[in-house]
């Protein structure tokens, strides 16, 4: 059964053909609101999230569908103790999808080997997040209109935070990027995206601890959160979190066209005040995300059905 | 030092040195009721010094494992006495539950039936990685 574990789960034609029906849905939304009436979107999820629940929810009700699910792992039978494979088997046999975020890595993966309906990887730890790459393609294509010959800095946290190692491995596919990675040391991109990823498709990329050093040269700044629940210890924690704080100060060596990307929850590494900035992006990508999930269960249905 | 030459049975040599207590240990010799004899930091021409492991008798082994360890070893196959067939094993493409995955955030951690799999992702460094969190195997 198709599903989306991994971005790279997705040809670029079929990223390509959801950007399409993201954008037609844009400019046509009523042609979509019923397309999957009479149809159950299950979100189970194991950790607490705003943003993408409630993403996937709207999009299933703007779709005609409608929704059962929970929202912690405790409101669950896996508080009783019941395996990620018997909750997928389980809730095949009441829904037609499944959305699933879960704190352990590869728990998506079980649930797609054992339901016999599609499975969406919402976010498993710190290992992939495919919709979050959705709705950053989704922005790039409509900030830069297309994935090419584009300078992008990653800055924060790049050795957890998995929504930069998804959009790393999708735009590698692209041709003449260029990568710029900004973060502290205990937070480098792991060296084997970098090798498996940036040297393999031989990508052109810098290394450095400074923000103020490239921020000129960037089309794409994609700012993260350092992110507490990723840390062991809480020292480790307190003493990161606070590395690059984006300000207006700091953007005035930028280009007028910088987009500035950020997958949210924000804590404080963008400043408020930028918020109102023409560069500012990441609530238009919040918004980019429930299109490219309302396409993505669409696609998912359609080949369900076939 | 002499090991005494085996009837029927197999002999893993070229083993890379130092290597040859790790296959042991996967290929479940410790638990087999024929001969087994582990041989280690033997003189070599083309090594230098080598392991060797030598099983007197006809046990179910997954040898694909010896490719796992040390794809440079070959596998000798002993009939009544004589050299019946020499060859190399190719790293296997997956591994089910002969080795663990050590992240403590990958699922295999809580759920305990799930088989731990991993996948060859880099046959020129020799690289396996857990199908679930991507984590290299050790």
């Amino acid at each position: 059964m198709k599903g989306l574990i991994d971005i790279l789960d997705f040809s670029t034609e079929e990223l390509d053909e959801l950007i399409e029906t993201a954008c037609d849905i844009i400019e046509n939304p009523a042609d979509y609101s019923e397309k999957c009436k009479g149809k159950k979107l299950a979100t189970l999820f194991y950790e607490p999230s705003t943003r993408t629940r409630l993403s996937f929810e709207a999009a299933m009700y703007e779709l005609g569908g409608n929704v059962i699910g929970f929202s912690e792992a405790n409101s669950s039978s896996s508080a009783k103790g019941e395996s990620v494979a018997d909750t997928a088997k389980t809730i095949s046999c009441y829904a037609d999808i499944i959305a699933m975020r879960h704190p352990k890595e590869g728990a998506a993966l079980v649930a797609k080997n054992n339901a016999s309906i599609p499975v969406i990887n919402a976010g498993d730890g710190g290992h992939c997040h495919p919709t979050q790459t959705l709705a950053d393609l989704l922005t790039i294509y409509r900030e830069k209109g297309g994935f090419s010959g584009l300078k992008i800095g990653f800055c924060g946290d790049l050795k957890f935070g998995r929504t930069v190692h998804s959009l790393i491995n999708a735009l590698s596919r692209y041709e003449d990027n260029e990568v710029y990675l900004i973060s502290p040391d205990e937070l480098k991109l792991p060296s084997y995206v970098k090798k498996d990823v940036l040297v393999k498709q031989n990508i052109k990329y810098t290394q450095t601890t400074d923000l103020e050093s490239v921020i000129g040269e960037l089309d794409i700044l994609y700012m993260t959160r350092v992110q507490r629940e990723r840390f062991f210890n809480e020292e480790d924690y307190l003493r990161l979190k606070d590395s690059y704080i984006l300000t207006e100060k700091k953007l005035e060596k930028a280009k007028a066209d910088l987009s500035i990307m950020h997958p949210l929850p924000r804590v404080n590494e963008i400043s408020v005040e930028i918020d109102n900035d023409s560069r500012a992006c990441y609530f238009k990508q919040v918004l980019n995300g429930k299109y490219m999930r309302m396409a993505l269960i669409l696609k998912l249905l359609e080949e369900a059905e076939k | 030092m002499n090991v005494d030459s085996i009837l029927n049975g197999v002999v893993i040599d070229h083993i890379e040195a130092g290597s040859g207590m790790r296959l042991y240990d996967l290929l479940g010799l410790d638990e087999v009721d024929v001969s087994v004899a582990i041989i280690k930091n033997v003189t070599s021409r083309k090594m230098g010094k080598k392991d060797i492991i030598k099983i007197d008798g006809e046990v179910p082994i997954d040898f694909d494992l010896i490719g796992f360890v040390d794809p440079e070893a070959t596998l000798n196959i002993i009939k009544d006495g004589k050299l019946m067939e020499k060859k190399r094993i190719d790293m296997p493409l997956e591994l089910r539950n002969v080795i663990k995955c050590k992240n403590p955030r990958c699922i295999t951690s809580c759920e305990q039936e799930l088989p731990h799999v991993f996948k060859l992702t880099d046959k020129d460094n020799k690289v396996y990685r857990c199908i679930y969190c991507e984590t290299k195997a050790n």
